[in-house]
């Protein structure tokens, strides 16, 4: 069994508006010189430290938790997970 | 009859909604902790606004799965009235009581001001008394109440008459300006705007009748007023 880092971004599906990624796109962004950036979303990220015997163990297993305890309300938003080293 | 006034950590309205449902509407009421059962008695069950566990994750989803809305669902399904106000209606929603979700408010302000509803279904037990359609002045007090469903979801509940209140106006971005909801038998209600703060005339600059008749609602469905 080994610690891992599990990273989950919890994010809104496409179409569900995101308010505060606008603002910061439109009112901060696209005011400065970065005329270049075309899209902003904002996230909401989880680091989670799970000890597991392997990499594909600790991605279920907290894909499991996310699920199990509603840590996202899939009618809005998606998670991506993403497993590190320690 | 007695009604239960579930309190979470940060519930901020539970004092407010007993005040009413006893010093105003005369009925037996006791605050139901949240870790503990359910007491076996009560006639109908109201969860209260607040900020429960801070609203850490997502307004309302800690709530959602502690010990005692394992009992709420228990009861909904008997059909007993159950009522959730502002973060009570988050708590509903997270639990899967009540369809839909509720995001932060397009402004992303926290929203606390007068608006008024329109009653859309006057069969449950908080809108029996109501004419269909009939307004009712309420303030909101919310950062996250813009209740949202998706295409298909909005299309059922039209069908199956779940939409219980909207405003009368673009207030948070909610779908359809759905500030309520029902569950299908009718018995769940949830609603962002706070009743308990508009029943009494000298807290309410407008007219506190309508916001009345939600707990008489409650009262004639009950046939009961001790």
């Amino acid at each position: 069994m080994v610690d891992y880092r599990v990273h989950v971004t919890i994010q809104n599906k496409p179409g569900i508006s995101d308010p505060e990624g606008k603002t910061i796109l439109n009112d901060l962004v696209l005011k400065g010189t970065h005329q270049n950036v075309s899209q902003i979303n904002t996230a909401q990220m989880l680091k989670f430290v799970i000890n597991e015997t392997d990499k594909k163990t600790a991605q279920s297993t907290v894909q499991k938790i996310c699920d199990e305890l509603r840590i996202y309300n899939p009618m809005v938003s998606v998670v991506t997970i993403d497993v590190f080293d320690v | 009859m007695n009604v239960g006034v579930i309190v979470f950590p940060g519930s901020n309205c539970d004092r407010d909604m007993f005040h009413v449902l006893s010093d105003v509407f005369h009925l037996n009421v006791e605050y139901c902790w949240h870790d503990k059962p359910l007491p076996k008695n009560l006639d109908a069950v109201v969860l209260p606004g607040g900020f429960s566990y801070g609203d850490r994750l997502r307004a309302g989803v800690i709530a959602a799965h502690s010990p005692i809305i394992q009992d709420v669902k228990k009861i909904a399904e008997k059909g007993i009235p159950i009522l959730g106000v502002c973060n009570g209606f988050q708590i509903l929603v997270e639990s899967g009581l009540l369809p839909g979700v509720l995001l932060k408010n397009d402004s992303l302000n926290f929203m606390c001001e007068w608006t008024n509803l329109i009653v859309k279904n006057n069969q449950t037990p908080f809108t029996n008394q109501f004419e269909l359609n009939q307004k009712i002045p309420i303030p909101i007090a919310n950062g996250e109440g813009r209740y949202f469903v998706d295409d298909d979801t909005l299309i059922e509940l039209e069908k199956n008459n779940q939409i219980v209140f909207k405003y009368d106006q673009v207030v948070n971005g909610s779908s359809n300006h759905i500030a309520g909801v029902c569950n299908e038998d009718g018995n769940v209600v949830g609603m962002m705007p706070h009743p308990e703060r508009a029943v009494e005339s000298e807290i309410n600059p407008h007219d506190n009748k309508p916001s009345s008749l939600i707990f008489e609602s409650l009262i004639k469905k009950m046939g009961v007023n001790n």
